[in-house]
This record gives C-alpha cells, structure tokens and sequence, in this order.
C-alpha cells in the first residue's frame, strides 16, 4: 500500500487522499441498508418468469387461460403485451442496443434464443402461487439445433439465430443469412511486410471461457402503477436514468410518466447497466393494479443475465532481435450471447492499446450464439483482448529471453505517443506502473520448484459522460451533497470529500445522498469507472457554485463589494478595505442565511471528455501441483495509475476486487453447457468464483500520474484492474509448468493435460 | 396447507410466527418479520449472504426450515450492534474499508462473530477458511481479512 | 483546414487515410464530410470523437482550430 507520485499536480489537499470511513458504511454493517429485493409495500404482488427450457427453438403457440384460472393469480403478460418496435440504436452499457432486441431479450417474441429465455410472466399473491402458475402455462415449441459455439455459428451449415439480419461494419462481410452480426478491421502499415522482417515471430490461439459479473445481490425490483398511466420502478441497477429510458423505449411510454428510485446496489461490475424484469413488472402491475415485486433466483442470474463474451483470438506477434515490435495481427470471434453486441469493439480499441506497433491489423466479429446474451463486464471486451495481446509478450520475452517488465517497457506507450485507436496520449501512467512493479519486492521473491511468475498490462479508456450534482448548506454550516449515481464502491465517500475539500469542512459533515431520477439532475450510469472522475467534477462545480454564494453572502454581512471577499481555507476573508473584518467561517455564514438571502444552494453539470486512460501493470506468483494440476496463487500485486485516489483505500479495493475477478475468470469461472444448450452450472457450487481461502492478500501499489482533464488528476480506476490479470495468471502457470497455456479457466484437468503433453 | 405455530428467540427477543412447512427461516425473517439484514444471494447455501446463527451455530438461513427454529435462539445482523454502539467487527470492517457494495456485509458479519466466539486468535488461514461460505464479490477479501484479525485483536484487548 | 483522420469502416467507406477540411465546429464539419461523402451520411452520428487527443463523448459543437486534428471512433462507455 505504497504511493508513488508522479510530477505535475502541486496542489496540497487537505480531505482528498484521506481514508475516512465512508458515509452509508453504519447501515451496511448493521444490516439498515435496503438493497432491491429488500422493499415490500402494502398489497404488493410477486412476480415469476417461465422461462424457455430450449436453448433455440420456435414459439408455435402459448396459452395462458389455464395458468390465469390458477388460484391467486392477478395477471400474466407474454411478448403479446408488449408494443412492437423498430430497429434502431440505443447507447447503454459498452455499446449501442437495438431496442427491438433489448425488448426481445426481456421477454422472447416469436423465437427463443437461450436456454432460460423468458417467456411469460405471472403476478400472483404469493411467489409460489406464480411458480405453480407457470407451470400451467402451456408453450407448443418447435425445437431448433443449438449454436453453442462459435465454430458452430460460423459452420457453413449453421442454425440461423436471426433469419433475414445482414451483418453490419466493415467489407467484405457475409452474404446472406449469417449468425456474424458484425465485422470490425483496421490495419496500419505493412504488416507482411513487416513480420518478414521480424527476427521472432509467434502465433497462436487463446480462448476464454463466457464468464458471469458475479454480483452477490440478483436482479429485483418493485413497480407501482397509477392510473393516470404513471410508473415507480425501485431498482438494483447501475444507471436510474438508463431504467428510465430503457423501459420507456421497451414499453413506448412517455419517459415523463417513469420514476426509478435506485436501491443499495449488491454488485454490478457492468451487469446492472441493462435491464430484465422492470418493464415485465411494470406491465404486470398495470394489469393487476397492484405493485408488484419481481426477484431473481441465483440459477435465473446466471441462465439469463449478462454474463460476457467467450473468445477465441488468433494473435501475431513480431518483434526484431532488440525487442521493438514490428508487426501484430490478430483475429477477434466474440460471443455475444442470442442477441448481436459483444463488446469487440471496445476489445479491438483497447487490444494495441498500451504499444506502440508500427504495423497491426486486426479483425473482429461479433456472432450470435444460443448462450445468454452478454452484458457490459468491468472494462468490456478489453479483458480478452489482453489475454490474447499480453500472453503473446510473454512468449516472446521467453524465445528472446529478456525480462518480460523490460521487453514492455521497451514498446511501451507515453505521452505524445499516437494510440492504436488513434489520437495521441496526453499525460499517462504506463512507464511508471511498470517501473513500479519492476521495483517491487515481489519481483524479486525467490521462486520454488513447481512455481512461476507472471507478469500482465492492461489499458482502459475510462469514460467522462453527464453528471449532475447539488450542494446545499445547512443552517449548522453542514453540506448536502446529492448526485444521481448509485454507489456500487464508496462513491458516497468521494463526493463528500470533494465537497470538504472544497469548502473546507470536515468530512463528517457532508451528507452525501443519491437521489432518485425525480429528485436529482441527469447522471449517466454508474459504470465506465466515471463517478469520482465526471460526478465529481460536477460536485466540484457545485461547491465553487456554493462558494460563489458564500462570498456575496458574507459581503453583504460586511456591506462590502464581493470582489473585497476571498474564500480562504473554509472562511471568507476580508481583502482590500474589507481586511478588518473578522474572517467568517461557513458556519458563521449559514447561521446567517436567512437574513442575506435565504438558503444557500447551488447545482453544476457537466459532460467532460473521456477521462484519461488507465494502465495497470500485475505479478502473480502461483505453485501448480503437477499430481493434481490444481493452481495456487502465492502472491498478487495490483500497480496501477490512480491519477489522483480520493480514497485511497476504495481505489485499493477496486485493485484487488478487480484482480480477484480476474484470477477467478483465469483459474475456474466457466459457462458449461450440456449438448441441448443448458446451462450445467447455474449455481455458487458449481460455477467456481473465487472464496476467501482461494486467495492471498493482494498487494497494491497506487500510481498517481496527475490526469490533466480533472482538477485534481483524478483517473477512473474502476475497469482497469480486471484487465490484466487473465495473461498474468496464464503467464505464472505457463512458466511453472513449462507449457505455454492457450485455454482458460486454467482448471485442473486442463493443466495437467498440457503437463501430460509435455511429457509426450 | 395448515401453518405451523412457532416460538423462537431472535436476538435475545422472543417471537411468535407462523409458516408453511417448506418455508425458509430465511424467508420468515425476511418476508414475515421485517428482517432484511439477512440477505439472499442464492438460496442454495453457497454464498453466506443469508448467514445467522442457530443456537450458536453459524448456519446458512436459507437452508433452514423456519419450522426447525422452534425453541431455538437464532441471532441475525441486527443483533450484532448493542446500546453501547457497534460491536468491534463491525467498527473494523467499516475502518478498513472492507465492503463495497455491502450486501455480503451482513452476512460476514454474522461469520466473523461466530468464529472470533470459537477461535478468538485466528491465523489468517483459520480465517480465509472459515469464511470461505461467504462470497464476496468486489474486494477480494483482502481488507475483510485484515478487519476479522485486526477485529480479533481489539477483542482481545490487543491494539493491532 | 482541420485533418480529419478515418479508420477502419470510415476508411473503407471514405477511400482515404485523411483528408483535410474547412470547419470552424465539429457539426460543421460532420455536415461538410455528409456533402463531399453520401456514403458517410449517418455513420458519425454517436460516435466517439478525438479532438488533438481529447476524447469526447459528445462534440457536436466542439470547436475546431485550423490545425486539430479529428478522429471519428466507435461510442466508448464501459462497465
């Protein structure tokens, strides 16, 4: 837990970088705090889904009657009550939705495309009288082969999930009916050329297992109705306002008549940014007129929620003798689950990203498969790319036989670099994270038999998007500080430390609230690792807004002009001919606002710019028991450019939580399907995320490269951690078994094959 | 279905309620009783989130009949805190930083009380393994392990 | 005369690694490349857009000096 500064921010903070405890924590360790499954209101319903025990198959007929008749039953909804839409995109999550699909997803018209599907929706009294109901509810299907795999939906006889849909993006695509929905390819000088004269080249193929968000708390909701057509929909989810103009375009209602109420939220990591049960509770509480409430089980979270993308990527990677590279190529399939949008194209901007590559090209395809569709997961896409990208590094550093930080640094981008994804960088953090990790202990710890050391980079944009916030003073000379951001990590801590550090009061005496979509201005999601960055550059604009207020204020206590008041470390002060006052402290001030003005209250939004990317650098040190081919993680460090961390201990955890993600994704986390398309492991036992004992500490070290688009420097350090820690895994475990890994999760009877073969 | 009378103890409280015979105790202290400290996560006893503890026994609640809490003292998060304030795992866990969405919260809570009553010096292996039924997601257990062991030592009257 | 940089899709679409243009904001320019490139006509719409480096979500009305240089990427968001 050390702090390396880097040069540029001069400015001495008194509250940012302090680690106070945050605001909401009393109600989350008493068990005060109320998450979405956790609201109950007067007369409410419970709502249950029949789900599709097809992975691919025709919707011939559904009759309901039977199902409706059942005792305690109020209402049942299908795609029939839902309005028909047109295509067109949306932006939510890591990229845009089409509105027909997002609609389609949330309740299957005409075909079923995963296992688990939904089909219908019953609100009953109780929840077992729902589930006895959809049981009742009869579905004539005409079952299709399964797509399971991406060899599968590129097979020239493929089964068409989306008959008559022409992929999109860059020639040549494919003619006629296809499951490629999208094509992406970009190239940069002569790469053939280019690895022609490459002293080493390597090649490969690197796969990744479709993988789930996790989040301990399932998706829930309750929803009111009012006859005049009003919605009030209480929440677990990343974006309020994104619930709002998502039911609004799935239901074609007036956006007007939608209140979302976001509860605490259990976890996200990307999966809360889209939405599955709102507007099915919404229709069913219009029929029943009744609030309903609508909770999934574990096994629906992972049959039907985002989890993201399986990959296979072909990479090449050439380098001359010295270690510059000269040429990478590569080939993205991503799956996108049984709707078009994977999030490749996020991958296939982040994959060059932290390089400079003289000459790359790259291809992408986003294909449909009869798996869940994915959603956005921590730094979508940039994950697998990584893998592919880092992995090849280590090969390399391994035929060159030079140190891997090294053989990085080497190609290593800076600012005034031009990106792979074009513009060039501004101030960035890469090169210290990596001296970082080269100086750390743990580069130097000795290793064991059966052990190995990995080393992995990952990049992220980090995004900026709207925010809006409140401050407003209390009569005490407390604050109010009040954004529209659920707060999925102890952002409620970082906006009231902006508010401190801008006023100049202690911490403890900023409230800071999340409001409901009625209550509080425009926020974008919570997501994009963009609170502390753009929500807090709204609530530092708030508080010099306030600040402006309390100078004229305290002006018009000294019957001075407000050119003769400063705001000076919490108080106004008195300058030319008003320096004979007494200096006046915000709580002098507030005591007063009644007689100069009344309350003193200010707002400020913004859209800033994306914010300033993200470099992580990891080391992991693990044991592989060649009798079993089990994996042990000995010791983990996180380096990474915070920019400036407003709470360094939440930065840390976003570090480690990340990296456990990561390690999880790596050694066990996998989607099993059986040969029909079911989901075999829908459940904590069985799809393996990492539990206390699986894990050492893990060590983190916070740069703080200064970003130039925040006033404090601030970075996102949200997505950036989940990165990179599949290569640096695959890395530790290839160099411990002495086979280079192209699979994960590295599980047990995968590792000891590849020791096996080996062996020959 | 005919509903069957309980009488049990929760948090040193007596309660009376009724539930069906293949309810959850989890479900009858949340849905029945206003309980919702205690979280559901699965239901299948695979991630901790719904821990209390029976008779001492630190159980998950959702793999408990409400009907087998008959006569028996059950404790739920909201029983952790007293008069006096916050129990000392629950001031630590806040003071490292060792929850971010907070909905295991509860849950480790109930699981560090339960293993600090039977080992009140755990090593950090003890620990990692006697939480290993509480999934947490967003921290990687790393700050939850410092506050159990730094909790463990205030208890003891030891400054960490 | 602003440089406007294409990629991938844009590239393929435009003919061109880039070309340069008269435009005092970034919806200006849009509307200019729509005019010189029917085949562009709605394809920037939502995208991402580098000014000299900056990335912003929404540039419509960004302003252009004679010398920026301007990249069209894909929506960036994230999780």
């Amino acid at each position: 837990m050390s702090n390396q500064n880097g040069s540029g921010s001069d400015r001495k903070f008194k509250v940012v970088g302090t680690r106070p405890i945050r605001h909401d924590g009393l109600d989350k360790v008493t068990g005060r705090a109320n998450y979405g499954a956790d609201l109950a209101l007067p007369g409410m319903l419970q709502g249950a889904i029949l789900r599709s025990p097809h992975a691919h198959a025709r919707i011939k007929k559904l009759d309901v009657s039977k199902a409706l008749a059942m005792p305690g039953v109020k209402a049942i909804v299908t795609s029939a009550d839902f309005p028909e839409i047109g295509s067109g995109g949306m932006a939510a999550g890591e990229s845009h939705i089409d509105p027909k699909d997002l609609q389609a997803n949330i309740m299957a018209r005409g075909k079923v495309l995963y296992h688990g599907h939904a089909v219908a929706a019953v609100a009953a009294s109780t929840i077992e009288q729902a589930r006895e109901a959809c049981k009742m509810i009869t579905v004539d299907y005409e079952v299709l082969k399964p797509v399971m795999t991406l060899a599968q939906a590129l097979a020239k006889d493929a089964p068409i999930l989306h008959e008559g849909r022409k992929a999109v993006g860059v020639p040549p695509l494919p003619e006629g009916d296809t499951n490629i929905m999208m094509r992406l390819a970009n190239a940069k000088g002569d790469v053939d050329a280019a690895f022609k004269g490459a002293d080493v080249v390597v090649e490969g193929w690197y796969e990744a297992s479709m993988a789930h968000q996790g989040y301990i708390e399932p998706h829930a909701t309750v929803v009111t109705t009012r006859e005049n057509g009003q919605a009030e929909i209480w929440c677990s989810t990343q974006g309020p306002f994104a619930v709002k103009s998502m039911v609004a375009v799935t239901l074609q209602m007036d956006p007007n008549l939608i209140r979302v109420t976001p509860s605490e939220i259990g976890g996200g990591f990307g999966g809360k940014t889209t939405i599955y049960l709102e507007p099915v509770a919404v229709l069913l509480s219009r029929k029943a007129r009744r609030p309903v409430k609508m909770v999934m089980s574990r096994e629906e979270v992972f049959r039907a929620t985002g989890p993201t993308s399986g990959t296979r990527i072909w990479a090449k990677l050439g380098v001359k003798k010295d270690g510059s590279f000269v040429a990478a190529d590569t080939r993205m399939e991503f799956e996108a689950g049984g709707f078009a949008g994977s999030p490749m194209g996020a991958a296939s901007m982040t994959l060059y990203a932290a390089y400079n590559i003289p000459n790359f090209r790259f291809e992408g395809l986003d294909i449909v498969v009869n798996r869940p569709k994915v959603a956005a997961y921590r730094a979508p896409g940039a994950p697998n790319a990584a893998y592919a990208l880092e992995t090849a590094i280590d090969e390399l550093a391994q035929k060159l036989a030079i140190d891997p930080i090294d053989l990085r640094l080497k190609n290593a981008v800076k600012e005034g670099d031009v990106a792979s994804y074009g513009p060039k960088y501004d101030r960035i953090g890469f090169i210290e994270c990596l001296q970082a990790a080269k100086n750390h202990p743990q580069y130097k710890a000795p290793l064991g038999k059966n052990q190995g050391r990995g080393v992995g980079a990952g990049f992220w944009f980090n995004v900026g998007l709207q925010s809006s916030a409140t401050v407003s003073i209390n009569d005490d000379g407390s604050a109010v500080v009040r954004t529209g951001n659920p707060d999925i990590g102890g952002s409620r801590a970082s906006m009231a430390i902006t508010v401190a550090e801008e006023l100049g009061i202690p911490v403890e005496r900023v409230r800071p609230l999340v409001g409901d979509t009625d209550t509080v201005g425009y926020c974008d999601l919570t997501g994009g690792s963009r609170v502390t960055y753009a929500t807090g550059m709204a609530v530092i604009e708030a508080s010099k807004n306030v600040i402006e207020h309390l100078r004229a204020r305290a002006a018009t206590i000294w019957g001075c002009e407000v050119d003769a008041v400063e705001w000076r470390d919490g108080q106004a002060v008195g300058t030319n001919g008003a320096s004979n006052n007494k200096p006046l402290s915000l709580a002098d001030i507030a005591k007063q606002m009644a007689h100069t003005g009344g309350p003193i209250i200010a707002s400020a939004s913004v859209n800033p710019p994306a914010a300033g990317p993200g470099f992580g650098v990891h080391l992991c040190d693990i044991e592989v028991d060649p009798e079993t081919g089990r994996s042990t993680v000995l010791r983990y460090l996180v380096v990474q450019d915070a920019g400036k961390a407003v709470h360094p201990s939440y930065v840390e955890g976003q570090f480690q939580g990340g990296a456990a993600q990561g390690i999880g994704w790596a050694l066990w986390e996998e989607y099993l399907f059986d040969k029909d398309g079911k989901m075999e492991n829908p459940g904590f036992l069985d799809y393996r995320m990492p539990v206390a004992s699986d894990l050492p500490m893990i060590d983190t070290v916070v740069v703080e490269v200064p970003n130039p688009l925040h006033p404090y420097g601030v970075r996102g350090v949200g997505e950036t951690p989940i990165v990179p820690p599949l290569a640096t895994v695959g890395n530790a475990v290839s160099r411990a078994i002495g086979v280079r890994m192209h699979q994960l999760p590295m599980t047990p009877p995968r590792v000891l094959d590849a020791i096996e073969t080996k062996k020959g | 279905m005919a509903k069957i009378q309980v009488q049990t103890t929760i948090n040193g409280e007596t309660f009376d309620y009724l539930c069906d015979g293949q309810q959850s105790l989890l479900s009858v202290l949340r849905d029945e009783l206003g309980l919702t400290g205690t979280k559901e996560g699965c239901s299948t006893g695979d991630c901790g989130a719904c821990s209390i503890t029976l008779d001492g026994q630190l159980v998950p609640s959702c793999l408990v009949l409400a009907a087998e809490a008959q006569g028996r003292e059950i404790g739920t998060v909201e029983g952790v805190s007293s008069a006096t304030g916050l129990h000392p795992i629950q001031q630590k866990f806040l003071e490292h930083a060792a929850l971010q969405c907070g909905v295991c919260t509860p849950g480790l809570i109930v699981a560090t009380r339960a293993l600090l009553l039977k080992n009140p010096n755990p090593t950090e292996a003890e620990a990692r393994y006697y939480l290993a039924g509480n999934l947490c997601r967003c921290t990687g257990y790393d700050k939850i392990i410092k506050a159990v062991l730094d909790a463990a030592a205030s208890m003891r009257g030891e400054s960490a | 005369m602003a440089k406007v940089v294409f990629t991938g899709g844009l590239r393929t679409l435009v003919g061109a690694e880039s070309i340069e243009l008269e435009a005092a904001r970034v919806v200006d320019l849009v509307a200019a490349l729509y005019a010189r490139y029917p085949a562009l006509e709605g394809k920037l719409e939502g995208a991402t857009v580098a000014i000299d480096g900056t990335l912003h979500h929404d540039a419509r009305y960004q302003r252009l000096l004679p010398t920026s240089e301007v990249h069209f990427l894909a929506p960036i968001a994230g999780g």
